[in-house]
């Protein structure tokens, strides 16, 4: 049976692992990434997203050379989003150690590249990042950081983008982002409802019932990052509270044990 | 030394990564000399198999890997290098893989709601002891992302199932050559210690 995921997001502005509120990045968490995922990766997290949210685009090179530092020690599933405008750079990120590229704003902007990457290295490296932002009373798409809001509904977005090669969909909402009570659960279940890629829930984790209420949306994999971060071994936490709840999460073997 | 074949597809940067991990001096090749002097050698792979195919027969690396398996050479096909061992693949029309294990690549069925690509982690189930699985607990989870399954015509070349709306070959075992459908090199403890395993094989 194939097991509910649980990822750790590292949210990354200019190389440092920073707190996320409605799409603002203030609080510096970790100065330095690599020690944040050294945890992820011991704490029993199955899968880890890395997203530079930098205004600037001089900082994907140095980002690349950060996912280089960080694959070094990271023996789960690693994707990699933030400023990917050719396949120059989609490569380079795969040769760093990515195992999944996630775009967001070339699903609107450049869809021939999407489609490219994704006849390239396949549909299993592409996960399409859709942000959700709630405006006159509809859920809407953003794109680039939530600056550009499209009006086009989550479910015709979702559908889009895996026609054009996505894989995965990470879902995430503007106005649930760092606000604490869980994800945008009504717009989640028509996501999931409406696709055959497995989506990751993401955005607005306090509780680790909001993880439940992930799955229970229909979402194959729960992700969260600025609850992850305050805990010692809140992702190991989180796990047994859902084992016990009964979901059915990784057997992590303990070979080295 | 362990010689992972660089065909210009799949993060062979994590593989590499692991096998250092446990110990294990890999070097990236795309010369068919060097894999064949190699001690142990890995096909790893990610993407199309036509490509796949097509990229290994331009370089003459589809003999080698053959030569490979001809000489008793420890040969692990990791993720599409598991397919690519196999005779003949349905993806996206008919082709002819390496033939090495008879079996065929088939699409994984998306039957009762399931969703392809199989992505995520799921547990496998040895047929039998063998040393790659040393140390290992049956039912361990390792990773997957996979749209295609390996189906063996002889059920003695499966050495572990995995359940996935049906049950298929999540590993296959023949004298030297052996394959996981799954990619140990994300796969945490389970994986690490599987190619440890694999490199003392």
């Amino acid at each position: 049976m194939l097991k509910k995921r649980m990822i750790a997001v590292l949210i990354l502005r200019d190389g440092q692992v920073v707190q996320s509120v409605k799409f603002k990045h203030t609080n510096v968490i970790h100065y330095d990434p690599v020690h944040a995922m050294e945890a992820f990766n011991k704490w029993a997290v199955d899968e880890i997203v890395l997203l530079n949210v930098s205004r600037e685009e001089e900082t994907a090179a140095p980002f690349a050379d950060v996912m280089a530092r960080i694959s070094r020690h990271c023996f789960v599933p690693l994707s990699a989003g933030g400023w990917i405008k050719d396949e120059d750079y989609a490569q380079r990120l795969l040769r760093s150690g990515a195992d999944k590229l996630v775009l967001n704003t070339a699903f609107a902007d450049n869809p021939g590249l999407v489609q490219g990457l994704s006849r390239r290295f396949g549909r299993q490296c592409i996960v399409a990042s859709m942000d959700v932002k709630r405006e006159d009373g509809m859920s809407l798409i953003a794109v680039d950081r939530g600056r550009r809001v499209i009006r086009s509904r989550p479910v015709d977005w979702a559908r889009q983008c895996v026609e054009a090669g996505a894989g995965e969909i990470f879902f995430n909402s503007i106005d649930h982002d760092g606000a604490r009570r869980g994800y945008d659960l009504e717009t989640l279940r028509e996501v999931t409802g409406a696709v055959d890629v497995p989506v990751i829930a993401f955005g607005g984790v306090f509780t680790w019932d909001h993880l439940a209420e992930g799955y229970e949306a229909g979402a194959a994999a729960v992700a969260a990052a600025n609850i992850f971060h305050y805990k010692e071994q809140a992702t190991r936490a989180a796990k047994s509270y859902l084992a016990e709840r009964g979901y059915l999460v990784r057997n992590e073997g303990r070979a080295f044990g | 030394m362990v010689a992972i074949i660089d065909y210009g597809l799949g993060n062979l940067f994590s593989l590499a990564n692991a096998l250092e991990a446990v110990g294990g001096k890999p070097v990236l090749t795309s010369d068919p000399d060097a894999v064949l002097k190699a001690e142990r050698v890995i096909l790893p792979g990610v993407g199309a198999i036509a490509e796949a195919v097509q990229t290994l027969g331009a370089s003459g690396m589809d003999e080698t890997v053959r030569e490979v398996a001809r000489r008793g050479t420890p040969l692990l096909g990791v993720c599409l290098g598991m397919q690519l061992l196999c005779s003949r693949s349905t993806e996206d029309g008919e082709h002819e893989a390496l033939g090495i294990i008879p079996a065929d690549v088939l699409r994984l069925s998306e039957a009762g709601g399931l969703k392809v690509p199989h992505i995520g982690w799921n547990a496998i189930e040895p047929t039998r002891e063998h040393p790659l699985l040393g140390g290992l607990a049956p039912g361990s989870d390792v990773y997957f992302v996979h749209s295609y399954f390996v189906s063996c015509r002889n059920e003695a070349d499966v050495l572990a199932y995995t359940e996935y709306g049906a049950r298929f070959a999540s590993m296959i075992a023949r004298d030297n050559v052996m394959g996981a459908q799954f990619h140990p090199e994300k796969s945490q403890f389970v994986g690490l210690k599987m190619l440890e395993n694999f490199l003392e094989i």
